[in-house]
Parts: C-alpha cells; structure tokens; sequence
C-alpha cells in the first residue's frame, strides 16, 4: 500500500500496489505477502520434481514448511527454527518487496538499523499451509498459460504502468 | 486554442464531484452503516437525478439502501447513477477540448449488441456486493479474496475477459492493502470507480460495441502502457488513413496475461504473439491493414493476419501533418469517464521545466507517474524536450499531458525518444542487460510451469 496524502484519495489513478523489485526466480519461484503470511515455493535443490511450500505468519511468526506432496521439511521438522527453505524465501520476499515491507506485514519488530529480517521475528511452529500455498502458486503459473486478448479493456486506463522505481 | 480548454473549468463540475465524493464516502464504511450525514449525501444524489429518466429508480434505490436493503438492483442503480455523473464530467471536458482543438468528433450511433450472460456474472456480483456492504474498512484477508473463483473462472471465458482483468487488478489491490482498517489513507475514488465499473460489467446484457472491417494504412502516433499484477497491455494510438480518403483517429491493443514477477522491459516478451505489431512499434513503421474489425469507439481489434508492416514514418511527422484534422471517435456510453479520457496531442514550442510545460501563457503538467519502465523515456529526457507527441489526460481537476515521444537536446546532440522503442527489446545497453537478466523470470516459471501443471 503506498497511497500517499489526502490528494490521492481522489485521485483515480493513484497508485496502490508498489511496482515489485526484480529478482532472481530460479530458487523462490513465487513468494508473496497474502491471506496474513509471507509464504511462497522454494525449489528443491535435488529434485527438480519437487519444491517445499513454505510459510511464516504475521503477527506470531508461525513457520511452516513442506514438500509439495505434503511431507514435512527435515530441516524445520516441525520445530521454530527455520530451515533453509525459509531463509531463502524471507531473502527473496526482501529483494521482492523491500526489507520495510516485509516486516511491516510480518508485524516484526526490528531493532535499529538491523539489515536482517529474522532478527525481527519470535518465531513459532504454525500448521501446514501447504496445500492451499502450492495451489496458489498453481494459479499464478496458469497465468502464464492464459492467451493474450485483443480486447480494448477500456478498464486498463485505471493501470498505467509500472514507472521506474526513483528516489 | 489548447490553451483555452486547459484554462476551463466547466460548471457544474464541482458540484458533481461534490454528489461523487458523498456516494465514495459511503463506500468506506460500507453500506451497512449508513449515518445520518451519509444519508443525507446520498439523498443529496438522489435529489439530483430529479428531472431525468434515472430519477424514480436512483430515489428508490437510495431509499432502500438507507433503510437496509442492499439487493444487486440497488447497487447496480447506485453505480449507474455514478457513472452517469461522471459520464456527463467526461463529456463537459471532452467537448470543451475538441472545441479548442477544432476536433471533430464521431457521433455515438451504431446499435450495441449485448454481451453475452451467465452465472459467472452472479458470482462476479455476489462479490461485489459483499465489498460494499462490508465498506473498504471493514475488507479483511477473507474478504479481499472472496472474488478469486469467479476471476479465475471468468479469464477462462474470453468473453469474461474484460471483467476478469478489472476484477483481479482491483482484488490485488485490496489483497495488498488488507486488512485496510487499519490504513490512514485509502483511494477512496479509485476503489469507487474500480467497484462500480465492475458492477455495471457484471449485469446481464452489458453492452458491447458492433465491429466493422475496415482497410487502410495504421499510422503510429505513439503506444501507451498499461499493467497490474497479473495483466500487461499496449494500446497504440495512431491514424487510419482508409481508402476512401478519410483520416480517423484509432487505437489498437494487445494484452498478456503475467505475474508480478514479470515487469519492466522484459514484460515485452509476454506480447510474443504479435510479431508484426511489436516490429511496427520498435521500426516506428507504417502497417497495412486488410478487412480488420474496427468497433465504433476506434479500438482496432487487432489481427495480425489482416496487418502488414510497411515503410518507416516519423510519428511526429504523422502528428503534424494529419492530426490536427483526424476524426476522433466516441467513447461507449457506459465506458465515459475523466479517466479514459487520453487524447492525442502534439506539443512543440513550448519551455519545458521538471513537471510542467509553459506554452507560454499556460502551463500544462506532465504525468510523469506514467513515464514506463518498459519505454526508454525518462523525466530528464522530457525535461530537455523540444517536442512531445503525448497524450492528455485529465485528473484531480486538472489537464496533465502524458508524454509518449519526445524530441530532446542531450549534451547539444539530438535526441529521440518513443515508449514504443523497446518493443523488440531495450536499444539502450545497460537497460537491454538488465532486461536479459530479468527476462530469464518467463523463462524459470515456464520450466516449473511445465513440470508442475497438469500432475
């Protein structure tokens, strides 16, 4: 949310979803910051077949983490400190989205100047989420398979797109 | 003169904003809470439609409303009310430009056929009807993703198309922003329009504007970029020379589906599909079209089997030439709105500063939010021009001029910039790294894509 100042609240087009940062997708195919978690898929460094669905609540930092057909991560087994999995979705969700917004969903509270997100989290064990996860990350890939339109979609007067990231 | 409409402000404009604000306000904290100074702004509403063929049916409508009834009839009385205010807004402004500029103007004539219905438009509505009763307040987690089933379902139907892309970019707004009580600022306006656009899309027999084939040589005036998290779209602006002789003013669009990964230049890459319309946008060139349906509001529904591209043209050399005489095209009448609003202009003479150019008695502003990452074109590019094929728009009671080419001076060198340049790919070194780097992101999710869809 990055609505600034009264103007924009009348202002059709203001602006709403901060333009993502590009980064790397070949480990953390998909990450985002939905239904009160940060959460996403991380690639399986051995089997291509498989990825683990990884999760961290907002609020009381509730860490989940599963392969895709629901076994449960060796590296978290179960416990409330996070696996690599986990480290490497909450690095791709700060070069994504920013350090800031990330803990500002996540509810954490980082001391001054700290360049790292878990120094901010009391982490916790959460239920498995894998299953709703990994559908959504089935529903973002299928976007890739949608065809293109030719349709005028005057709706998109209302989406300009992304400007570069200044300041 | 284009100063003289820059300079307007037509009557009567205050007081219908003054009759939006109270209806978007109403929509914060939902209609489940009506106050009595909502009520009052509502009724205020109502008041003004007394006169008009929408009065008995916006009075009762806002009536039952107030007294607690919120059925899909209310609300979709409630937004057509809405938009028949801001319609006669776009239509103030609009006349008062092509008035300055001398423009004429098709009329709105040919019959529309409605669109197609079902029971994805219920579900559509059901959602919708839920964000206004609950108010943008009271959107929570479960609330911002009710509507994710009927959007899914919706991009699986082309004639859904249009309604799922609105819907999923307002749904990604909300997603991001909930739970949206707890926020200081909220677009209070943007979520109105964005809400009641989708209401009157999702209502039975919707109408849809009749297509015609048309011939002719399409010249490029200038391609603007549109996107949210899961759509990326270029719109062409530019002229239809047709046999018969006449010069019309038309539009061309081709959009791709995405995610928020792929953004920037790389987004380009989504657009695959349409080689001979990316070609003519990055060569700046001519294209030939044969027996391509043009609907009544200028939008070419764009054919790459009816297109061929032709010679290289100057867009600026097109703009002076033709555009001043071009015929411009209506907006549908459910479509008119300030915000669709996007003229094609031509500037040239003017003192450019950082935000604004003197057209030496006037001032226009340069939107320079929609300066895209995806175009070569950069706010000291337009700070240095000489000339600007843009478009004017029209928000927060003023003209801004969007700029979508210009002429520049870089260290006593000239220098010409189009958004469409990257089309193929970015021309300039560091961005065309950057975007391989990027570009590998369509790449990996069409891998995992591969392996992970259809098990």
């Amino acid at each position: 949310m990055t609505i600034e100042g009264a103007a924009a609240e009348r202002r059709s087009t203001a602006p709403v979803i901060a333009p993502v940062r590009p980064r790397k997708l070949a480990k953390v195919p998909f990450v985002e910051l939905s239904e009160g978690r940060l959460q996403g898929v991380v690639s399986s460094g051995s089997d291509v077949e498989r990825v683990y669905v990884s999760s961290v609540t907002a609020g009381d930092h509730g860490l989940s983490c599963n392969t895709n057909n629901n076994r449960p991560c060796g590296g978290l087994s179960g416990g409330s400190r996070p696996c690599g999995h986990l480290r490497a979705l909450a690095d791709a969700a700060v070069a994504q989205y920013g350090l800031d917004r990330v803990a500002r969903y996540l509810k954490a509270a980082l001391p001054d100047g700290a360049g790292d997100l878990w120094s901010g989290l009391h982490t916790t064990t959460a239920p498995n989420r894998a299953a709703e996860v990994f559908s959504g990350f089935l529903r973002h890939l299928a976007y890739l398979e949608v065809p293109p339109t030719t349709d005028p979609l005057p709706d998109l007067q209302w989406f300009p797109a992304a400007g570069v990231v200044r300041g | 003169m284009i100063a003289d409409a820059l300079r307007a402000h037509p009557s009567g404009l205050d007081e219908a904003f003054a009759l939006i604000d109270g209806l978007d306000d109403t929509l914060v904290h939902g209609l489940a809470r009506i106050d009595e100074e909502r009520a009052a702004a509502l009724e205020s509403l109502a008041a003004a439609f007394t006169g008009s063929p929408l009065a008995a049916r916006v009075t009762d409508a806002i009536g039952k409303i107030v007294a607690g009834t919120v059925t899909d009839e209310h609300l979709a009385v409630l937004a057509g009310a809405r938009s028949a205010l801001l319609g006669a807004v776009h239509d103030a402004l609009l006349g008062g430009l092509d008035e300055a500029h001398g423009r004429t103007r098709a009329p709105w004539s040919v019959p529309a056929a409605p669109a197609a219905s079902g029971p994805l438009l219920a579900g559509g509505r059901s959602w919708l009807r839920e964000l206004a009763i609950a108010g943008w307040r009271g959107v929570d987690h479960e609330v911002a993703g009710g509507g994710a089933q009927t959007v899914q379902a919706l991009l699986a139907d082309p004639a859904g198309r249009r309604l799922a892309v609105l819907l999923d970019g307002f749904a990604a707004e909300l997603r991001a922003s909930a739970p949206v009580a707890g926020l200081d600022r909220i677009p209070v306006r943007r979520w109105a329009d964005l809400w009641s656009r989708a209401l009157l899309l999702a209502q039975e027999g919707f109408p849809v504007p009749a297509a015609a084939p048309a011939d002719g040589r399409f010249l490029l005036l200038g391609v603007d970029l549109h996107e949210h998290p899961t759509v990326f779209r270029a719109q062409a602006h530019g002229l239809l020379e047709t046999p018969g002789g006449e010069v019309r003013l038309v539009r061309a669009s081709v959009a791709a589906a995405k995610v928020d990964t792929i953004s920037g230049p790389s987004a380009w890459r989504m657009l695959a599909a349409f080689p001979v319309f990316r070609a003519a946008l990055a060569g700046r060139r001519a294209i030939e079209i044969t027996g391509m349906p043009l609907i009544t509001t200028g939008d070419l529904l764009w054919d790459e089997t009816c297109a061929v591209t032709g010679e290289a043209v100057d867009p600026f050399a097109v703009a002076r030439v033709r555009l001043g005489t071009a015929i411009a095209a209506p907006a549908a009448p459910l479509d008119r709105h300030p915000a669709v609003i996007a003229e094609p202009v031509l500037l040239e003479g003017y003192t450019a500063g950082p935000e604004s150019f003197d057209l030496g008695g006037v001032t226009v502003a340069v939107d320079l939010d929609r300066l895209p990452e995806a175009g070569p074109i950069t706010p000291a590019l337009v700070a240095a021009s000489t000339a600007c094929l843009g478009l004017l728009r029209w928000e927060s009671g003023r003209w801004a001029v969007q700029p979508l080419a210009v002429q520049a001076v870089v260290r006593k060198k000239p220098v010409v910039a189009h958004t469409g340049d990257w089309a193929l790919g970015p021309t300039e070194a560091k961005a065309a790294k950057a975007e391989a780097a990027a570009g590998t992101a369509v790449e990996v999710l069409s891998e995992r894509a591969g392996r992970l869809l259809r098990k």
